[in-house]
């Protein structure tokens, strides 16, 4: 290939590079350094919350109105800057052209520009704590009236770059989507059929579309929203003709496709590494396939279940209980595919393998919890109570963290051509896991009992500020502490492995994908002889066969190997 | 920079530059969707809304979609142009297609320039403040089309890159679909 191995510079090549594995790691770990700043935001309001009035350490006192920016942030760090990018973002860079067995994405320019843009929004959004008035604190769904003006939501400029960074966020994703979709369409390899394409690809494939089709209204949302803030229009005021609700329809309408557009990739990592440590084919691929539609189409009619107590009309309340309900009968279908993949496999119990199972259990309670909120009965109790925070951080946290880690820890070898310590890497999921559960298990208790989600401070609300619960936040805050110094052991395991851990290798999972048939870490173009594909992604254990997997690009036997695509 | 391998296949049959310009209209369909659809909730809410729009001036709008539409036929000439190889004449016409939507631009601004004067500006009303909104988004489509087509066309004159005649075009024809539902929306309802 005519543009592979010439020497770069250091900026050329990690910084300007048009290489998708290169934007894939940006991405990595722009998202990775988010995810920090994220998770010491959380530091910082569950130490006011659970010890109030206290100096938090590292931080200082947390006033009502930084608590407010800390919440507002941290929620729109980890959905937009942190769980986008690295399950979307960064697998989907790095993996649709390996797995798929091409060079590179079919507009890699563009894929740099998306990148770009990605790291100007991160950092408008870092910028918006220092100027005047501080960050926007707003909550991360930024309803009207608060945020579009400035008399109550006390952020000038903090606002208005909040919305900004978010926009632009979306326009890089929007560009990363088109490529997604397109080189997934059109750049397969040549043999590979739509059933053979592995099902993480697929769900990134889906949540790609589901977020360009349910982000515009919101991107015009977001442009009304920023002339309420700088030009005095009156789109979201009642009093000039406006509807403050109107944002809440376009930002749902978005908002809960969202849910799906970062659990369907955090879903089809779980499905592949469970199936390479089940041994077993994936069981009922096709079913995997149409669920994962039906729930991209079911994701456009729930939104409204956000408004319940936002004065909907009842019946269109019970339209969206119903549609709500309903979508948990395919997310429950993938579940029971990654049991029934597992029934009778041959379980390797690897930390990738931990990850996957752990997600299963986890998001189970979350989608559970889940039936409760989108009931409007119940909801109108629930409504922005802890319960609500503690169900949907069960799905967020397996989605995001557990998820990512799943990911990472299974594609590491191929990222860095070296192999995670497997002892630091099982104790670092045991050491997250666990704080995980004694943080949002308490919550969901406190919520029960009244606890609002938008409170600085118990002690002024004589019901809430009991001594049982504010045990419960302690606990809570004293285990989210605990899930974030474990994270040392991760990034420690993580820098360390890739300088000197164990040569991982072409094929180290004995996996069938095609990215195993390339080199690790796969060098520029990917691919020495660009593969052709005979089979389907999930071949193991097959019946008359010796070893227990089957590449997709090995050819059947008796077969000469194909003719080479010639080269430009 | 060489094209990777990606770019040159094309396992669906349907070219790349085709595809990815349908997702992008895709994604724009949903954008002016969202604006359109808050727009006509709101003006079934307010039938007020008539009064205002009882001051923009059709006369300039029908113009104005008589000059739009107009600018899509040497685009589709151009695209035919392009097929036969013929980049000059493509070039040509997409030359004709930005005088076009120059033309459209420079009205739009005349327009807007007398309506300011007259007291109506995006803070009057709910109805202005989407009358500008929108049409300016449209607005920015068209300016940022014409620059695109310039580009497109350079390239062509020259022979090169013809398949993005037809991509562009595509991409103006959607301005142009754009404007024909904001139209009566912000014009002829009154």
């Amino acid at each position: 290939m005519s543009h592979a191995h010439h020497q770069e510079g250091w900026v050329k090549k990690y910084l300007w590079s048009t290489d998708h594995k290169i934007i894939g790691f940006q991405y990595l770990f722009t998202g990775m350094a988010m995810a920090l700043l994220g998770g010491f935001f959380a530091y910082a309001f569950r130490m006011q919350l659970g010890f109030p009035g206290k100096s938090v350490p590292g931080y200082g006192l947390v006033s009502p109105n930084e608590y407010n920016a800390l919440v507002t942030n941290h929620g729109t760090i980890m959905i937009f800057w942190f769980a986008m990018p690295v399950l979307i973002a960064a697998f989907g860079n790095f993996l649709i052209p390996l797995m798929i067995g091409c060079d590179d994405m079919v507009f890699p320019r563009l894929n740099r520009l998306s990148y770009q843009i990605f790291l100007l929004s991160a950092l408008i959004l870092i910028a918006s704590f220092f100027v005047p008035g501080g960050a926007f604190g707003g909550a991360w769904t930024a309803y009207p009236p608060l945020s579009a003006k400035h008399q109550y939501s006390l952020t000038p400029a903090g606002a208005t770059l909040w919305l900004l960074a978010v926009a632009l966020e979306f326009v890089a994703f929007l560009m990363g989507g088109i490529n997604f979709v397109t080189t997934v369409m059109n750049s397969r390899a040549p043999g590979m059929k739509w059933h053979q394409i592995p099902v993480v690809i697929w769900m990134i494939v889906v949540a790609s579309i589901v977020f360009m089709a349910s982000v515009g209204p919101l991107v015009a949302g977001a442009v009304m929203l920023l002339f309420d803030q700088q030009f005095g229009t009156g789109f979201y005021d009642p009093v000039r003709g406006g509807d403050p609700i109107l944002w809440q329809h376009l930002f749902w309408f978005f908002g809960h496709p969202e849910v799906y557009v970062v659990l369907l990739p955090a879903i089809g990592i779980v499905i592949d590494v469970i199936a390479v440590f089940a041994r077993k084919k994936v069981f009922a691929y096709k079913t995997v396939l149409y669920t994962a539609f039906a729930t991209g189409i079911l994701s456009f009619f729930v939104w409204a279940h956000h408004q319940f107590v936002a004065g909907i009309d009842p019946r269109m309340a019970n339209v969206f209980t119903a549609t709500t309900v309903l979508i948990s009968v395919p997310i429950a279908e993938m579940i029971f595919v990654t049991i029934a993949t597992l029934y009778g496999g041959s379980i390797r119990l690897t930390t990738p393998m931990l990850w996957a199972l752990a997600f299963v259990a986890e998001f189970l309670i979350g989608g559970v919890t889940g039936i409760y909120l989108g009931s409007s009965g119940s909801d109108i109790y629930f409504h922005d109570t802890y319960f609500v925070l503690a169900h949907f951080h069960y799905t967020f946290v397996p989605i995001a963290v557990i998820g990512s880690f799943a990911g990472v820890t299974y594609w590491f070898p191929k990222m860095f051509g070296k192999m995670l310590d497997e002892k630091l890497g099982k104790l670092h999921f045991w050491a997250t896991i666990i704080p995980f559960n004694f943080i949002f298990i308490p919550l969901f208790i406190t919520g029960a009992a009244g606890d609002h989600r938008r409170i600085h401070d118990y002690s002024r609300f004589p019901d809430l500020a009991r001594a049982d619960l504010q045990n419960l936040r302690a606990i809570a805050t004293v285990a989210t502490v605990c899930m974030l110094v474990a994270q040392v052991i991760f990034f420690f395991n993580f820098f360390k492995s890739m300088k000197s851990g164990k040569r991982a290798g072409n094929n180290p999972w004995n996996a069938n994908t095609l990215e195993w048939s390339a080199a690790s870490p796969p060098p520029h173009g990917n691919f020495e002889v660009l593969p052709t594909v005979y089979r389907g992604p999930y071949e193991y254990s097959a019946p008359g066969r010796e070893s227990d997997f089957w590449p997709q690009d090995e050819p059947p036997d008796g077969e000469a190997e194909p003719a080479q695509e010639a080269a430009e | 920079m060489s094209k990777p391998i990606a770019t040159t296949r094309s396992a669906t049959g349907i070219p790349t530059g085709r595809l990815a310009v349908w997702w992008v209209i895709a994604s724009e369909i949903v954008i002016f969707g969202g604006l359109l659809a808050s727009y006509i909730m709101h003006r079934l809410g307010h039938p007020e809304f008539g009064d205002y729009a009882a001051h923009t001036n059709t006369w300039i709008g029908a113009f104005n979609t008589l000059v739009l539409l107009s600018s899509s036929l040497s685009a589709v000439l151009a695209h035919q142009a392009a097929e036969r190889k013929d980049g000059e004449r493509a070039a040509k016409l997409l030359g004709l297609t930005m005088l076009g939507g120059l033309t459209f631009a420079c009205v739009k601004a005349a327009e807007w320039t007398m309506e300011i004067s007259s007291g109506f500006t995006l803070t009057t009303n709910a109805f202005w403040s989407f009358y500008y909104t929108a049409a300016g988004l449209h607005a920015l489509h068209v300016i940022g089309g014409v620059v695109i087509m310039g580009f497109v066309a350079r390239d062509a004159a020259q022979g090169k890159e013809l398949q993005r005649v037809e991509l562009i075009g595509n991409y103006w024809h959607f301005v142009d679909v754009v404007w024909i539902f904001l139209f009566p929306l912000l014009y002829i309802a009154k």
